[in-house]
């Protein structure tokens, strides 16, 4: 699965303004923090605001700040946007339907589509907030050398910090 | 919309199902699912006092029993090592955004982990999205299994 690049920053962006609740983030900011593009990442900002995703302040001051629920809102809801209907691969296809071999393909599509879907549907910002903070703390304790209890400690304390 | 608060929740607590504890279970399944199943979790309650890798968990509010999880540790089915399975989990859609549903499940991994599982899996309706991104917030990912099937009756 290849998404857009545009796709692809506004997830990060998401899930970076979401990991930083009540504070105005600068496109400039983001830009540098992901290495990309400011103007293409302002664009990008555009349309999680017209979303309602972030509200967006101008001026030399100015920035986004994420203000929809981080547990509510999905990959599913930020790829729709960029990528509208793209999950559906069989969507005006013509060619060949009717015939068993072009409905048996279409039957497999379908089966990865779903799939598709339903992970992008089960995946909040929250969770990838989480998990990357799991991640943060598993390498810590490694890099510490710490052992198996004290790594099991690290990703208990993630998950409580998760709540639920 | 909950009657528990975040700081209620505290006050949950989470231990091992009685056979009192089970029509309230029945009838909390049957609220998610739309189905009571009572054949069913009368016949893992019963087993569970046979089997050291079996757990079945409530919680309770108070006394009165809000939530649910089942979970056993299994070897060698599909191929797979020694790892532990959430069979089901439920909380009263009254005591839902309280934390009810993470208490169970960290009670449950811990069972497991004690049991011997290295790892948790589940098994859920691809559709059921809430409970999905549930399973997920908590760390869960695809794994290397796939699930398949096919209609019994097909030729």
């Amino acid at each position: 699965m290849k998404l857009q690049q545009a796709t692809r920053y506004a997830i990060w962006a998401a899930v970076e303004t979401a990991s930083r609740p009540g504070e105005l983030v600068s496109a400039g900011d983001l830009a540098a923090k992901f290495g990309v593009s400011q103007h293409h990442l302002a664009k990008v900002l555009r349309t999680l605001a017209l979303a309602k995703i972030v509200s967006s302040t101008r001026g030399p001051a100015g920035g986004c700040m994420f203000i929809a629920d981080p547990r509510r809102l999905t990959l599913y809801d930020i790829v729709s946007l960029f990528e509208s209907d793209w999950w559906n691969s069989e969507n005006g296809v013509r060619e060949g339907k009717g015939t068993t071999v072009a409905d048996e393909v279409s039957r497999v599509l379908r089966e990865i589509d779903r799939i598709t879907s339903a992970t992008l549907r089960s995946v909040t910002i929250q969770t990838l907030i989480n998990n990357a903070a799991r991640r943060r703390r598993r390498e810590a304790a490694e890099k510490a050398g710490a052992g198996p209890s004290a790594q099991a400690e690290a990703l208990e304390a993630a998950a409580k910090a998760a709540g639920g | 919309m909950s009657i528990l608060a975040k700081s209620q929740a505290a006050e949950i607590q989470i231990g091992p199902a009685a056979l009192e504890d089970v029509p309230r279970v029945i009838e909390i399944d049957a609220k998610i699912t739309g189905e009571a199943k009572a054949e069913f979790w009368y016949s893992f309650f019963s087993g569970q006092g046979s089997n050291p890798k079996r757990s079945f968990l409530v919680a309770r509010d108070e006394g009165r029993v809000v939530g649910y999880i089942i979970g056993t540790v299994r070897a060698w089915e599909f191929g797979s090592p020694p790892s532990g399975w959430i069979h089901a989990v439920g909380v009263d859609p009254t005591a839902r955004k309280a934390g009810v549903g993470t208490k169970l499940f960290n009670e449950m991994v811990e069972f497991l982990r004690g049991a011997g599982a290295n790892t948790i899996r589940t098994m859920l309706h691809i559709d059921d999205h809430l409970l999905m991104s549930f399973f997920r917030t908590h760390g869960m990912a695809a794994g290397p299994f796939v699930e398949l099937e096919m209609s019994a009756e097909q030729t």
